[in-house]
């Protein structure tokens, strides 16, 4: 009973962080990415006098804001979860994990929310300067909240500054330069950062594409959707790029998870990488089309470079962890990879096909283009999920790689808890769902007004 | 593969003094910048006649409660760090009111944001209750959890929970909680007659003359209950006999300043309270961060839950060099936005202005 009872909380647990930072992850890129561009934008604006810049940043503006504030709440779930559902993790890392949490609390939280406060509701306030300089603070807070969180998430995936507390059993921090120059966190950082910005990009080609094919300020949304598609394809490249990087740096450092992004069974030398399986995946597919080499070439940079096999692997890892399976679940970690790479490279085509048509000044005229581009909205969010659920779940059946497993992790609360909250966070967030998008839609699709000069008059401290 | 192990209790060093200092500060700050904005949001219904009052009520608050809440993820996050013992044992052991806390903030801030996103009166009534019980809620359960850390919660052994959701409102609890309840709308009383024009700046103050007293009832009765506990139960805890006096004279003024219309000054007195009144808390928790109501030998203390020396020296460094910043900005924006809200005319639709 006792058992069984354990066993459920720890499901019941993972769902939840599951659940909770999926959503969570939906709002963040957005937002750091968002925030850049309109930043972008509203220094256009000022620098310009140019009137299509500052309605852009006011309309994507309040896109943004919808989106920052969705971020904010369900981004303190993030922080206290950890406490709630994984105490005895929190007790092993907290010497360690906790540090870049309150630093990202005090460095960018307050910057972010401070800053962004006075660019809402300083506008006509402050001087254009300062108005102007608000929002750049606020997109590096932003910016800033990615470093810490993913050098803590990067200590998890790749251990390092620290020794085993004999008393307490902890893990101690004994290099706080090695924890923030950890090896593995220069490249999911950039990999995140790119990926927001084409977030931001994505999201803004795709409204501005909508409102060019109705013609509704056709003018404005042109000069939107040309920014938008160079960052686009800017941004799509460096997260490719680094993409690149992480892999050959995960193969050597959790080559089990590489194993397992391919589901490569067998150690072998000039692997080919599989595009895509049907049927099962331990070995016997009834079809899959294969590209040859390219497997090494991604994880080793070479073209006959050797690629560890999941069976090799499961046995040395029982040699020196002790009996267990280190297999993360096969399906997930495949598919997971194959989708977040894939709608990487729709969106560098999205850019690329679009730099295209604007060099050939067909922009505005080619419908199946902004059609296209209009879809590509859920791409960037889709990619963004899949990418972590890929890299969360390769690396199980640890929490913390080599030194904790998830179900070492879990609190020793009651499993009617864990479920009312999972049942509660899980409901509370899908009526958010509902309310933002609703909300998002409606605000995406009405073009923004004319500014008149009442604007100016009215009464600035009403904005709520 | 890790066992971990609570160890046996020394006394604090000075650097987990240093950090237990901090944590407090970091609650303190909290608690007085969110206690004034959950006490507006407490008010909303009772203060407002018609939505004007009611943005004029909120835009008080507008551009400051997201920096607000960014003390209690930064208190949150510095305990994880500096005391993760302590961090994981009430984190786990108060699931579900931690629960209800998160869901009433959520709903608190998405209600801000959203209120006047659509024109609609039902929309935006809906969102109203929203800001109501988003702020009433966490206003009660924050109290209730603080007087639960000091009248002890039931854990045994190597910081294992023994208890359930219903160990955690004992009557003592409760008491703490409408202590804090009260308070924090008095703040945010205050608060709205400073920083309020017209008729919502009279009402706050007409309701500051009810509730002070009710606030100097309730947390006297709180702070007897304490001390008669400290004093029958022997504990180790500092207590302090002359600052919980001086918090309830302070609080006593508070009603005569709103009665004489000096608004800063009552603003500054029930900030003092709240200030008072949480190191009063602290005080009697010291050296236990968590006390037992088990046993007296299952209370986790300082040098229990803390971190390494080495990372509270990082951490020491990080709060050094960047803390004044934050406090020099934060203190800007009020210095920005320091005119009063008033009504304006014609109404603008909210949901065209803003960025």
């Amino acid at each position: 009973m006792g058992i069984i009872a354990g066993i459920t909380t720890l499901t019941l647990a993972r769902w939840q962080f599951g659940v909770t930072t999926v959503f969570h992850f939906l709002f963040v890129p957005l937002t750091i990415g968002l925030g850049f561009l309109v930043a972008c934008l509203q220094t256009a604006a000022y620098r310009t006098n140019d009137e299509h810049y500052d309605r852009m940043a006011r309309f994507f503006g309040k896109l943004f804001l919808i989106n920052f504030a969705i971020g904010v709440v369900t981004g303190i779930v993030q922080e206290f979860q950890f406490g709630m559902d994984w105490s005895s993790y929190s007790v092993f890392v907290g010497n360690i994990f906790g540090a870049p949490l309150a630093i990202e609390g005090l460095l960018a939280f307050f910057m972010e929310s401070t800053f962004l406060g006075i660019w809402i509701f300083g506008r006509g306030r402050v001087s254009k300067r300062v108005h102007l300089a608000s929002i750049w603070l606020a997109s590096l807070g932003t910016m800033l909240s990615a470093v810490f969180i993913l050098a803590a998430n990067s200590w998890m995936q790749h251990p390092v500054g620290f020794k085993i507390d004999k008393a307490t059993g902890q893990a101690v921090m004994t290099d706080f330069w090695a924890v923030i120059t950890n090896s593995t966190f220069f490249g999911a950082y950039f990999h995140v950062l790119f990926a927001a910005l084409l977030t931001g990009a994505v999201f803004m080609l795709a409204i501005a594409a909508w409102h060019i094919r109705r013609h509704q300020q056709r003018e404005t949304f042109t000069k939107v959707a040309r920014i938008a598609i160079v960052v686009t394809l800017l941004s799509a490249l460096g997260t490719c790029f680094m993409g690149d990087t992480q892999a050959r740096q995960m193969d050597a450092q959790q080559p089990m998870k590489m194993a397992a992004a391919e589901a490569l069974y067998n150690t072998s030398d000039g692997a080919s990488f599989s595009l895509l399986t049907i049927g099962d995946l331990t070995g016997n597919p009834l079809f899959q089309i294969r590209l040859p080499h390219l497997l090494s070439l991604i994880a080793d940079n070479s073209w006959n470079g050797q690629v560890k096999g999941i069976k090799q692997l499961q046995a040395a890892d029982v040699k020196k962890f002790g009996a267990g399976n280190y297999v993360p679940i096969l399906w997930v970690t495949y598919w997971s990879f194959r989708l977040m790479v894939g709608l990487g490279i729709l969106m560098i085509a999205l850019g690329g096909i679009g730099l295209w048509l604007m060099r050939k000044k067909r922009l505005e005229r080619s419908t199946w283009f902004l059609r296209f581009a209009s879809l590509m909205l859920l791409a960037p969010f889709l990619a963004n999920s899949f990418g972590w659920i890929f890299t969360e779940e390769g690396r199980q059946p640890w929490v913390v790689y080599g030194l904790l497993k998830t179900s070492q992790a879990v609190s020793h609360v009651s499993v009617g808890y864990v479920a009312a909250s999972l049942i509660g966070f899980t409901a509370i967030y899908s009526f958010l769902a509902v309310i933002e998008i609703g909300l998002m839609i409606k605000v995406a699709r009405k073009a923004p007004e004319e500014l008149t000069s009442r604007d100016d008059e009215r009464p600035l401290e009403l904005v709520y | 593969m890790p066992h971990l192990h609570v160890v046996a209790s020394t006394p604090p060093s000075g650097l987990e003094q240093l950090w237990f200092i901090l944590i407090a500060v970091l609650w303190l700050g909290y608690f007085f910048l969110e206690g004034f904005d959950f006490g507006v949001g407490i008010l909303l219904p009772f203060l407002s006649r018609d939505d004007m009052d009611r943005r004029v009520m909120i835009n008080t608050i507008g551009p400051v409660w997201d920096g607000n809440e960014v003390w209690l993820i930064t208190a949150g996050g510095a305990t994880f760090a500096a005391f993760p013992l302590w961090y994981a044992t009430v984190f786990s052991g108060f699931y579900l009111a931690l629960f209800l806390v998160l869901a009433a903030l959520i709903f608190r801030g998405m209600a801000f944001e959203l209120r006047g996103k659509k024109d609609d009166p039902s929309w935006r009534a809906w969102w109203d209750r929203a800001i109501f019980w988003g702020s009433a809620l966490p206003a009660l359960l924050w109290g209730v959890a603080f007087a639960d850390f000091l009248h002890g919660v039931p854990i045994a052994s190597q910081a294992t929970w023994t208890g359930n959701f219903f160990d955690l409102v004992k009557p003592y609890a409760l008491l703490g909680g409408l202590t804090t309840l009260s308070l924090f709308t008095l703040h945010g009383a205050t608060f709205l007659g400073l920083k309020a024009d017209g008729e919502v700046r009279q009402r706050a103050q007409h309701s500051g003359l009810f509730l002070a007293p009710a606030t100097f009832v309730l947390m006297l009765g709180f702070l007897t209950w304490t001390y008669v506990t400290a004093h029958t139960t022997h504990h180790n805890g500092l207590v302090p006999p002359f600052l919980p006096i001086l918090g309830l004279v302070v609080l006593a003024g508070v009603g005569w300043l709103m009665r004489e219309r000096l608004e800063g000054w009552a603003f500054v007195a029930t900030a003092l309270v709240i200030v008072i009144f949480f190191v009063t808390v602290f005080l009697n928790l010291y050296p236990r961060v968590l006390v037992s109501s088990v046993g007296p030998q299952f209370s986790l203390t300082l040098s229990q839950t803390a971190s390494q020396p080495y990372t509270l020296k990082v951490m020491s460094w990080v709060a050094l060099i960047f803390t004044p910043f934050v406090l020099l900005y934060q203190s800007w924006t009020y210095w920005i936005f320091r005119k009063r809200v008033r009504r304006a005319e014609p109404l603008p639709t909210p949901s065209s202005i803003g960025s």
